[in-house]
Formats: C-alpha cells, sequence, structure tokens
C-alpha cells in the first residue's frame, strides 16, 4: 500500500509538490501508467526490412521493434529467457535473420520464438522444452498501430489503442494528411535530450501560452531583430527566422491561443504561426494536395489550427511541421526526450527543407529555445524538492474554461486548464481507475 | 523599419471570457458529434503573422539582468589573423595560429570577432551524422550562416538569456592539424578539438574534429565552411549546447 494518498495530493486548482518528487510516486507512476498504457514505439519506416530493430524503454522494460520475416512490425522484450541478457546491443540496426544471444547462443526468430538451443540434448528430462513458451523472447502484450506509428502496451487489459489516442489521434492524421500520399517517412536522426526534471514540466509547458515570451524572450527578440534586418533588404525574411521571434510575442497575442484539453489528458494548443506562405513552392504543394484529395479536403487539412498535440503523459506531436518529441521518464527527477522529425511522403523537396529549420533550430540538442526550457525545469524541480511551499499553483483562469462532452475548451490561451486537465487524468491513473 | 502589427482573426478563437460558471459535462453526446465540435474548433484561430513582435514582450515586465552573466575575457585576442608575419611562418603555421585564435574568441566569449571570422557566405555546421556531406537540407545540431549566427549572438547577450545565468565557461584545445589541401585560394585543415564546458559546478566534455576551409586573405584567413563533428554528436545531451563548439 502507497503511503501516500493521491487523492490528497491533487485539488482541483493546486497540486502538491510530492507529484513531481517523491520516488514512490514515481514507482507508482511507472506500474498504473507507464507499464499500462499505450506507449509509442517508433514509426513503421523505422524498420524497413525484415530484421531491422529499434531499442527502446517502456517504463523500466528494455523493447526491441523488429519487422518480421513476414513484415509484421512486433515488440519484443529485449532479453534473452534463458538468462536474461540483452538481445540488441546498439539502439538500432538489423540482426539478420534471427536473434542470436551473446551469452550461450541461444537463438529466436524474427518473431520471438525460439529457433535453436546448443547441445539442446543437455536439457533431456528436464522441465524445460521447446514447446515451452518461456523459451521464446517475451512479446509486449499488445501491439497496435496507427497511420505508420506504432505502439505497444505491455498489459492485456486497458483501451484499445484508437480508444486511448481519442481525440489526440488528430496528431498523426494532421501529419499524414499533410502528405499528398496521406504517408510519412522517418528521417534516421533521433535526437535525445535529459531534463533533470520531472516528466510532468515537459508536458505542462508544451501547452503553456504564458511562458514563451518570459522564458524564450532573449530568441525571440534576437531573431526579430534579424527577420526585421533581411526583410529591410530583401523585402521578406525566410520563415524560420519567425519561427524563432514569435516566441517574442506579447502576452496578450498569446491569450488569444486556444488550447483544448481531452478526458485523458491529451490536449491541444492551437496555431499561431503562420504556415501558409504564398509563395511559389507553396503553391506547388498545394496544387498536389489538390490533386490528391480535391481542393475542399487540401482546404481542410492544410486550415487546421495546431501547434502541438499532446498525447498523455508522454508525447508531444507537432504534426504541422512532422516532429515529434517522445518522454522515456528515467526517474523523478530524471527524463530523456528523443525527438524525431518526418518526411511528407510525395510533398516537395522545399517543404521538407521549411521543417527541418524548425527541427534544426528548436529542436535540435544546439536548440535556441529548449535551452531555456530545460533551465526552468531544472530551477523548478530543486524548488519543488525544498520545503519552501507543498503547493504548485493552477489557479489561473480556474472556472472560466468551458467544459463540453468531457472535452475542456479554454477560454484564455493562459488558463492553466492543460495542467488542471493532466492532474484529473493523473489522479485517475494512479488511482487505477483510468 | 516601422512594421504595422496585424493580426488575422479567422474566427474568434475563444468565447468572451464571462463570469458565467462552467458548464458542466453533459451526458457524452455521439462520439461522432464529440468529433465534430473539436474539429470545428480547430478551423479557426489566431495566427501570428511575421515582423509583428515588436510588441511589449512578457519578460519586459521583469527588470533585466538581475543576474547578470560571466563576462567576456578582459584579454582580447589579437584582431589582426596575420600574425606571425607572412614571410616568417609557413601555411601550417598561419593555418595553427588561426585556429588557436578560434578557439580563444570562443573562450574569452568574443562572440562578434568569432562571427567576423567568417566570409560574408560562410557557414559554421555541426552535422547530426558523420556521414552526412550538405549542410542545407539536412538535420543537423548546427546549421548556421551569418545571419543566424548574429540570432544566436543576441540571444546569449540579451540581458534576460536565463540559460546563461548560471556560471558558464569553455575551454578548447586543438590539435592534430592536418593540412588536407591547397589551392591559389583556399586552404582544407582538419583538426581535432577538445572542449571542456563548465556549467554551474560541473563539467562536460565535448570531442571531435574540425574540417575548416579558410579562404585565404592577405596572410590570413576567413572560415568559408567550419563543419564540426562531434565524435558524441548522437548520444545523449545532458542539457544542451548554447553556443558554436
Amino acid at each position: 500500500m502507497p503511503s501516500i494518498d493521491i487523492a490528497k495530493l491533487v485539488e482541483p486548482d493546486r497540486v502538491h509538490r510530492l507529484a513531481y518528487t517523491s520516488q514512490e510516486i514515481f514507482d507508482i507512476e511507472v506500474e498504473n501508467i507507464f507499464e499500462k498504457i499505450w506507449v509509442y514505439c517508433g514509426h513503421e519506416s523505422q524498420v524497413k526490412n525484415p530484421g531491422d530493430y529499434h531499442t527502446l524503454q517502456i517504463g523500466r522494460q528494455p523493447m526491441v521493434m523488429v519487422r518480421g520475416k513476414d513484415r509484421q512490425v512486433r515488440v519484443l522484450y529485449n532479453r534473452c529467457p534463458h538468462r536474461g541478457v540483452e538481445l540488441c546491443g546498439n539502439q538500432r540496426g538489423n540482426t539478420g535473420s534471427n536473434f542470436v544471444c551473446s551469452y550461450h547462443a541461444w537463438s529466436f526468430h524474427l518473431d520471438g520464438k525460439l529457433e535453436a538451443i546448443p547441445l539442446m540434448k543437455g536439457y533431456d528430462g528436464t522441465r524445460l522444452t521447446r514447446d515451452n513458451p518461456d523459451c521464446d523472447m517475451k512479446s509486449a502484450a499488445r501491439v497496435d498501430s496507427y497511420r505508420g506509428f506504432v505502439f505497444a502496451s505491455l498489459s492485456n487489459e486497458g483501451p484499445t489503442l484508437s480508444e486511448f489516442l481519442g481525440e489526440a489521434r488528430i496528431a498523426f492524421d494532421d501529419m499524414c494528411d499533410r502528405s499528398p500520399a496521406g504517408e510519412v517517412e522517418v528521417v534516421p536522426v533521433c535526437h535525445r535530450v535529459i531534463q533533470h526534471s520531472n516528466w510532468k514540466f515537459f508536458m505542462e509547458n508544451q501547452l503553456d501560452a504564458l511562458h514563451p515570451s518570459v522564458t524564450h524572450q532573449s530568441t525571440g527578440v534576437a531573431a526579430g531583430v534579424i527577420e526585421k534586418e533581411i526583410a529591410a533588404k530583401t523585402g521578406h525574411a525566410p520563415l524560420h527566422y519567425h519561427y524563432l521571434s514569435a516566441f517574442a510575442t506579447p502576452f496578450d497575442k498569446w491569450d488569444t491561443v486556444q488550447t483544448i484539453n481531452f478526458p485523458r489528458g491529451h490536449g491541444i494548443l492551437k496555431a499561431y504561426m503562420g504556415l501558409r506562405p504564398q509563395d511559389p513552392d507553396t503553391k506547388a504543394y498545394e496544387r498536389l494536395m489538390e490533386k490528391a484529395y480535391g481542393k475542399e479536403k487540401m482546404e481542410e487539412y492544410l486550415s487546421r489550427s495546431i501547434h502541438h498535440v499532446l498525447v498523455y503523459p508522454y508525447l508531444s506531436v507537432q504534426s504541422p511541421l512532422q516532429q515529434l518529441r517522445c518522454l522515456r521518464p528515467l526517474g523523478p527527477n530524471k527524463t530523456l526526450s528523443e525527438i524525431w522529425h518526418f518526411r511528407l511522403k510525395g510533398a516537395p523537396e522545399a517543404i521538407y527543407r521549411r521543417s527541418l529549420w524548425y527541427f534544426n533550430l528548436v529542436n535540435s540538442p544546439a536548440t535556441m529555445i529548449n535551452a531555456d526550457d530545460l533551465e526552468n525545469w531544472t530551477k523548478g524541480q530543486w524548488g519543488l524538492e525544498s520545503k519552501g511551499g507543498d503547493w504548485v499553483s493552477f489557479h489561473r483562469d480556474y472556472g472560466r474554461d468551458t467544459i463540453e462532452n468531457g472535452v475542456t475548451y479554454s477560454n484564455k490561451g493562459t488558463s492553466e486548464a492543460v495542467m488542471r486537465s493532466q492532474f484529473q487524468a493523473w489522479t485517475k491513473y494512479m488511482q487505477g481507475s483510468l | 523599419m516601422a512594421t504595422k502589427k496585424k493580426v488575422a482573426v479567422t474566427k474568434p478563437a475563444a468565447k468572451k471570457a464571462s463570469t458565467k460558471k462552467t458548464v458542466p459535462t453533459k451526458a457524452a453526446a455521439t462520439p461522432r458529434a464529440a468529433a465534430k465540435r473539436v474539429e470545428r474548433a480547430l478551423l479557426g484561430g489566431v495566427t501570428l503573422l511575421a515582423s509583428e513582435t515588436q510588441g511589449r514582450t512578457g519578460a519586459q515586465a521583469i527588470a533585466p539582468d538581475h543576474s547578470p552573466r560571466a563576462k567576456p575575457a578582459a584579454v582580447r585576442a589579437p584582431r589582426s589573423v596575420s600574425a606571425p608575419a607572412k614571410s616568417a611562418a609557413g601555411l601550417k603555421e598561419r593555418v595553427e595560429q588561426f585556429l588557436f585564435r578560434q578557439s580563444e574568441l570562443l573562450d574569452n566569449k568574443h562572440w562578434q570577432d568569432y562571427i567576423d571570422l567568417f566570409t560574408e557566405d560562410g557557414v559554421y555546421w555541426m552535422p547530426a551524422l558523420p556521414e552526412q556531406t550538405e549542410w542545407e537540407g539536412t538535420a543537423s545540431i548546427f546549421a548556421e550562416d551569418k545571419m543566424l549566427m548574429q540570432v544566436r549572438m543576441g540571444r546569449v547577450t540579451h540581458p534576460n538569456a536565463w540559460s546563461q545565468a548560471p556560471m558558464w565557461a569553455t575551454n578548447h584545445l586543438v590539435g592534430n592539424i592536418v593540412i588536407e589541401k591547397e589551392t591559389a585560394k583556399e586552404v582544407v585543415v582538419r583538426s581535432r578539438f577538445h572542449m571542456m564546458e563548465l556549467r554551474r559546478d560541473s563539467v562536460r566534455h565535448f570531442g571531435g574534429t574540425y574540417r575548416h576551409t579558410l579562404v585565404k586573405k592577405g596572410s590570413g584567413f576567413r572560415i568559408r565552411l567550419q563543419r564540426v563533428d562531434l565524435f558524441n554528436g548522437q548520444a545523449a545531451y545532458d542539457y544542451v549546447l548554447q553556443i558554436w563548439v
């Protein structure tokens, strides 16, 4: 039995600091959330050929996503059932036609089934027999995918992937619909950044419209100066300066950007950057889109007002720019983020390059934006580990959001509806009722 | 240039905040109807148009520079890149001096002097993967022309560059200098570097290869391309890189 009463940590408008700092809480999160829910493993295009694999962690479990000879993508525990030794020793690669353990050469087919044990007769008369499922690599309880994005759940129970994603599936629809072929392909560069803070700081920050012009003022202002300088010289600065300068937008503008928050903690921050300039590249792209979908659908797909979509509690998808950040919580004060981006199949190179600027300037390990976010979260973690105050305030615009069918529409961009909604879901998860 | 502020509001992003109490959760409508409501909500929105960021930003409410950063070093590296004199020094020695000076400018936080080492079309590029060959159109760690370098300098020198507030310094060592190619106008040089970075009370290490494409200018050089391959570029980063390595 946990010694901490979850119900007492979360009030509708404030949360106890232990939710961010306690090892005991973190352990329950791993058990009740991360090792149960549908966790993003990767994109199908990361494992194109049979034997291609990608390793990842679900909760504390070492997993490997692998493409089988039958083309199916599976998610298996990355360990040999004999003595527990890790099978795939690299982040990614191709394991050939089977997995072979480096310790005693047990080998497995790409679907995890035992292939061979050396000197098998050594097991004659024991209760270990070839047909014993304990001799196979264990598989994730459930694996499913949505538009090429592969998820696994380590629990046989709980919602289907489709039910879990709910309205947040727009993240993947919006990304794929922007491709004339309806598909994206991963760019095989994964940046990994460790934050010395609780994963909740990241999830809250992604839809927090009050922070950009404070936290990112330095970059926003610096980029704005150069953007104007270039515009004065050439009449028009490239869009990527705007990616950065938009962060310095005044408070009152941010307050007009709405968030939409869903029952499982998922959420959307609506768009604020104009991503439909009328340059020749965009026009060429729009012609391709119109040819693929017709004018009406093309308009629908390209006019969606989305900046980030969060799949709670670990994924932030920036669908209009085809990028994704996936959190792997490592401890109450340590979180790994894996940062990916994708190409729209069938879209012109110029459209890829336009999104790539965002990946390089904002999402790379030399980010001019997240440098200051990470700094805030580290300092935030320290503060919450202190005894200087027990409660984290989420009072902003409390009681002034619109709730319809369980969906919370913030009436102010800076409403802390986002955090309140996330913690409602968190409480249910922690109590085992979601 | 005074840029007119414009906000395109295609549809009110939200209803006016009112004193009205939160609408209680109704019995769930059909999932289709709920989805339609979300779809409708995603149609409108505020778009911030380019060049409209001149208004007061949030942080202007805060007194700037409450936590001044480490200042640039008082000792300036020599402005000239021509020392030692052309006649007295061979190519290798001049290239070496140039690379040493570059490190000094970075370690002493003389950002503008560092940017000035580049030609007008100069590029600082840190690829994500060693097999990459083009700085444009490639997923990179840094991919900056001079204007973007100017943005980065503007950022780290801004009084409210929060992540620059803690004690922060670097120390570069450059060695294993190999002249790869020399033409009438250019020199291509490979070298190895080791950078230690102090942040708060911790030290991090970065190492790798520089490949400079240098344009001859008098007896000195300007950088057309500085390619930086971190040997640990795809390892997980404990925090991020704030400035050029």
